[in-house]
């Protein structure tokens, strides 16, 4: 099988129940909260670390399988891995960093051939500093070439946004992106941040406590979790729960009953009328109705009540809406900041939106614990 | 200034170093890395040099190297001459009465590598051993050097274990310590102020060295 073929399994120290394969030239995103094993997933693939049940293949050549006591010694697994603090050797220049990893040439080529993968991370002219005289997004781009010296089979890369300002790492991103074009082999990032993930991955594994929860694309991933616990750590915070009434309509919706509201939801084939149902709305297909112009848009899942919370986060603000008659039913809805001032949303102010129909989705209810 | 002493001395704290670098680099790191089983003891085991009255560890080791003991016997048998009173027996007391010296430094110089760089050589593909030799060895360099220093002055200054273990024969076992307490005891005071003010010139200077390389290797790691 061509890409790289993982299952890792344990129970101590760290709780492992991972599977997951990625094919050449995809990158998958490990995602989850910190903590989550996703690190120790990465450091496995690597020879880092030693699972108890492991079996970690790229392209057919087996790293480790614990049933056939095979272990490859990480100097021995030809993988680039990025370090979330990067890990670049202090005593060594940027230029000298990446030859290190360049055994494999002659040494008379070792440094033209660095010189060039500075190059394809924009990092010319500082090939002789060393890391301590270097910024946080240089250091990283002489990770990432340092991890693409050795011809890796597959490219580890934990967290490698998280140590630099927000300006870079929107630099960072776009020269990953571009680059990613000319890598053929099997990408695999770490990180907590699911917009990263968005932006950057061909596919999601949703981790929790060492558990992959849900492997898809990543906008699927988010706006179809499959549980409650998914949508939680996807960071969905409109999770309620509700009776079907129809799981399809003539209109090719699920109606479903939400405290005295009957709302229209994607239709949702694997539940029967009058069951228990979990259902969630992103915040972002939560559409505010306007004050002075009402539009028929606001027949589609219409609910009003009190705004209870109204934060400003740079261009765009949030803001929790309390709904009429319903205890718990806290809606959480982002506008950008001129349609929050044009419409005087605030704190104790009345407001109305509409529940997208079509992004309204329903899982099985959450596990009583 | 008795020359044969001084030279006896240096030649004695040289071969120390010598033969405790490697120990001292194996044992410093499979301690730093949690590498050796019973790490607690091996520790206190190391370190207890340090603490033990230098009479009471002359007298262990003596009593070690005497013909009579599984280790002098040996030596004897191998040798032809006896290991407690002789350059060999005062070279291995020394390498051991140093040992807290040399690997106690060496362990903390190891263990401030961040794992994570010591896994990058890994994942640029060098074997252990090339980690060791690239990676950890240069970045571990200022403790191996304190080390060094530590024990080459420790091993001039040495006297008790010394005068227990080698006794005071000239050019197999009189140090230069030893000498200037036979100059003192003979009223020589002459004699024993130039080799006191040599010995403190030999020590100045190598702390002297030690600062200022660690100094720079500190600004070049920053």
């Amino acid at each position: 099988m061509q890409g790289l073929d993982v299952t890792l399994r344990q129970d101590a120290p760290i709780a492992l129940d991972a599977r997951f394969e990625t094919a050449p030239g995809e990158m998958l995103a490990l995602v989850g909260p910190s903590g989550g094993g996703k690190t120790t997933i990465l450091r496995a693939i690597a020879g880092l670390y030693r699972c108890r049940e492991a079996r970690v293949s790229v392209d057919g050549e087996i790293w480790s399988d614990s049933a056939e006591r095979v272990f490859l010694p990480p100097h021995r697994r030809r993988v680039g891995l990025v370090f979330q603090s990067y890990a670049l050797f202090p005593h060594m220049t940027a230029i000298g960093n990446v030859a290190a990893a360049l055994d494999h040439l002659p040494a008379a080529e070792r440094r033209r051939r660095a010189g060039e993968l500075l190059e394809l991370v924009h990092l010319p002219g500082l090939e002789d500093r060393h890391p301590s005289s270097l910024s946080g997004g240089q250091q990283q781009r002489v990770a990432v070439a340092r991890a693409l010296a050795r011809e890796p089979r597959v490219l580890l890369l934990d967290e490698p946004f998280s140590a630099v300002d927000r300006a870079t790492r929107e630099r960072l991103y776009r020269e990953l992106a571009s680059m990613r074009q000319r890598l053929s082999m099997p990408l695999v990032l770490v990180t907590h941040d699911l917009n990263e993930a968005l932006m950057l991955a061909d596919s999601l594994a949703l981790l929790h406590r060492g558990r992959t929860l849900q492997r898809g694309r990543p906008a699927d991933v988010l706006q179809h979790p499959v549980s409650v616990e998914a949508a939680r750590l996807l960071g969905h915070r409109n999770v309620f729960t509700a009776t079907v009434v129809a799981p399809c309509d003539a209109g090719g919706f699920a109606i479903i009953e939400w405290c005295g509201h009957r709302l229209e939801a994607s239709p949702a084939p694997g539940f029967a009328a009058g069951d228990a149902v979990a259902w969630m709305v992103p915040a972002s297909k939560v559409v505010l109705h306007r004050r002075d112009r009402p539009s028929r848009g606001t027949t589609e899942n219409p609910v009003s009540g009190i705004i209870c919370e109204h934060l400003l986060l740079g261009d765009t603000t949030v803001s929790v809406l309390k709904v009429d008659g319903v205890e718990d039913g806290a809606i959480t809805f982002q506008v950008p900041v001129h349609v929050a001032e044009r419409n005087a949303l605030g704190v104790g102010e009345r407001a109305s939106v509409s529940l997208l129909a079509s992004a309204i989705h329903l899982m099985p209810p959450a596990a009583e614990t | 200034m008795d020359w044969t002493a001084l030279w006896l001395s240096i030649r004695l704290a040289a071969l120390t170093v010598v033969l405790l670098l490697p120990v001292g680099i194996f044992l410093g790191r499979r301690l730093a890395y949690g590498e050796v089983p019973a790490k607690g003891f091996v520790e206190a085991l190391v370190t207890l040099p340090l603490v033990l009255p230098p009479t009471v560890l002359g007298f262990y080791l003596l009593t070690l190297f005497g013909a009579t003991s599984t280790l002098g016997g040996m030596w004897q048998a191998l040798t032809g001459s006896p290991l407690a009173f002789s350059f060999e027996g005062l070279l291995l007391a020394s390498v051991i009465v140093n040992l807290p010296f040399a690997i106690l430094p060496m362990q903390r110089g190891f263990e401030a590598i961040p794992r994570e760089i010591r896994e990058a050589g890994a994942c640029c593909g060098m074997s252990p051993w090339q980690v060791l030799r690239r990676v950890e060895l240069p970045l571990a360099w200022p403790a191996v050097l304190t080390a060094s220093v530590l024990a080459f002055a420790h091993t001039l200054g040495e006297f008790g274990v010394v005068l227990m273990v080698g006794g005071n024969i000239p050019g197999e076992t009189e140090t230069i310590s030893i000498a200037i307490y036979d100059r003192v005891q003979a009223f020589d005071a002459a004699a024993a102020a130039k080799m006191s003010a040599l010995l403190l010139a030999v020590s100045v200077v190598t702390i002297a060295i030690t600062f200022a390389f660690s100094r720079r290797i500190g600004r070049r790691l920053g």
